[in-house]
């Protein structure tokens, strides 16, 4: 049975990793290959690496990370952040990389959709949407959910789809970093609109939250950070948790 | 060991490359006709659609290559629909190596989302290629083809319907999963075709 996927996400400044953790048996925690290593043991079934770095020569050493994640990790891994046009696809590809995630690139110049699919195939696509609900409609932002444009997340994620993404990873900037659980409402809709798989992220508190939006949501996989980095979840007992549940996932 | 790894325009030949250093291997990656004949193995990795994979080997002259080798070869995902006899994926004839068809997932429920993405359990597992590995461990998939189950068929996995995990006929293996992103189960799998 196709298991749900549990997936860590990294946020990468400089090469190092921004938000800290309590990965006390880590020699250096702020390194985002022996952070993503770690995880790969607790049986985290992929990884997201994403570039917040502003700098250009901040960008070289994110792909130099790339390289090393690729040598050291035996799961598959995303990485996105400041990828504007193929060329950055082409780069973070050849360093290793099994997906990239494409954000506000995708919104401005959608066909990047098409190029990437066209050159790589879908699978290594992923497009991620950041949305925010007010009175019901879901607006898509760009620029980190800072910009709100005119596009609604439905119709976009189904472009998208079109256009040939291999999944949707969507996040909800209601629920993103309130702890409260995910948008399975719009999760719900999303999934059943669309038939590639959606990454939910966005909400992340508890082990029920991940439960609910499996059952609920619909989701194929589930993506946090923070209560992965803190440690307020572990990735074992998580799964262990899920599996008592009912849940397929990969033990 | 000369290990060899076609490269061709099928993309995530790095990763292949990668899981191959960390079991120890120096492979070398190259779509050389000598090099590929002279290697002690030869793995045909791949991601992408087969009718771009057959022209690219076709143009090549790789395809009159590799169905000459006599040792053992590993196709990975593509890798293995290659070694079929056609594909519904741009209505291509492949290398024909194993008698098999491939076609196209057809999902029955919304919960069923093409491609098939993400870690599912092997079934039926048989032969040198699972050595060590249980019934029930879980391996990566990307695909949205698929090869049915054959008398080639030497592990099964379900989704949506029973398929072939990984085939076999003489010396040539294929995975659909793949091993080099398949975490410890994985690199077993790879571990047991270096031994083979």
């Amino acid at each position: 049975m196709l298991a749900k996927r549990i997936i860590p996400c990294l946020d990468v400044k400089d090469g190092r990793t921004v938000k800290g953790t309590n990965f006390v048996q880590l020699h250096d925690a702020g390194d985002p290959v022996e952070l993503g290593y770690e995880y790969s043991q607790q049986g985290a079934d992929e990884l997201v690496f994403l570039d917040i770095t502003a700098s250009h020569e901040g960008r070289k050493t994110f792909g130099d990370m790339v390289e090393r994640v690729a040598r050291n990790l035996n799961i598959p891994f995303t990485v996105g952040g400041g990828i504007h046009e193929l060329s950055d696809v082409e780069r973070l590809l050849t360093a290793g990389a099994d997906k990239v995630s494409i954000n506000s690139a995708a919104l401005r110049h959608p066909e990047l959709i098409d190029e990437i699919t066209k050159r790589y195939g879908s699978q290594v696509c992923v497009v991620a949407i950041d949305a925010q609900e007010t009175n019901g409609d879901w607006t898509c932002y760009v620029n980190g959910g800072r910009i709100p444009t005119d596009r609604s997340l439905f119709e976009w994620a189904h472009e998208a789809q079109e256009r040939g993404a291999g999944e949707i990873l969507f996040t909800s900037m209601n629920h993103d970093g309130v702890k409260n659980g995910f948008a399975n409402e719009a999760l719900c809709h999303l999934s059943s609109a669309l038939s590639i798989p959606v990454i939910a992220s966005g909400g992340a508190g508890t082990m029920e939250h991940f439960r609910d939006t499996f059952t609920q949501g619909h989701s194929s996989a589930a993506l946090a950070a923070s209560v992965f980095h803190y440690g307020e979840i572990r990735i074992p007992d998580l799964k262990h948790y899920l599996t008592k549940e009912g849940i397929c996932v990969r033990l | 060991m000369k290990i060899a790894v076609l490269q061709y325009n099928a993309g995530n030949t790095y990763s292949v490359v990668n899981a191959l250093c960390r079991l120890g291997v120096n492979p070398v990656l190259t779509d050389d006709i000598e090099l590929l004949g002279d290697a002690d193995k030869v793995i045909v990795p791949g991601q992408g659609a087969a009718s771009q994979a057959m022209q690219y080997l076709r143009d090549h002259r790789l395809d009159q290559l590799l169905v000459t080798l006599r040792q053992p070869v590993l196709g990975i995902c593509i890798g293995q629909q290659l070694f079929c006899q056609h594909s519904d994926e741009g209505n291509v004839d492949c290398l024909q190596l194993i008698d098999a068809p491939v076609h196209k997932f057809v999902p029955t429920h919304p919960d069923q989302k093409i491609p098939h993405m993400g870690w599912n359990s092997l079934h039926n597992v048989q032969g040198p290629l699972f050595d060590g590995i249980h019934e029930g461990d879980f391996v990566y998939f990307v695909h949205s083809y698929f090869v049915p189950q054959c008398p080639y068929t030497i592990a099964t996995c379900d989704y949506i319907h029973p398929f072939s995990a990984a085939l076999q006929k003489d010396n040539f293996y294929a995975t659909q999963f793949h091993p080099e992103k398949s975490g410890k189960v994985g690199e077993r799998i790879l571990k047991n075709f270096l031994d083979l």
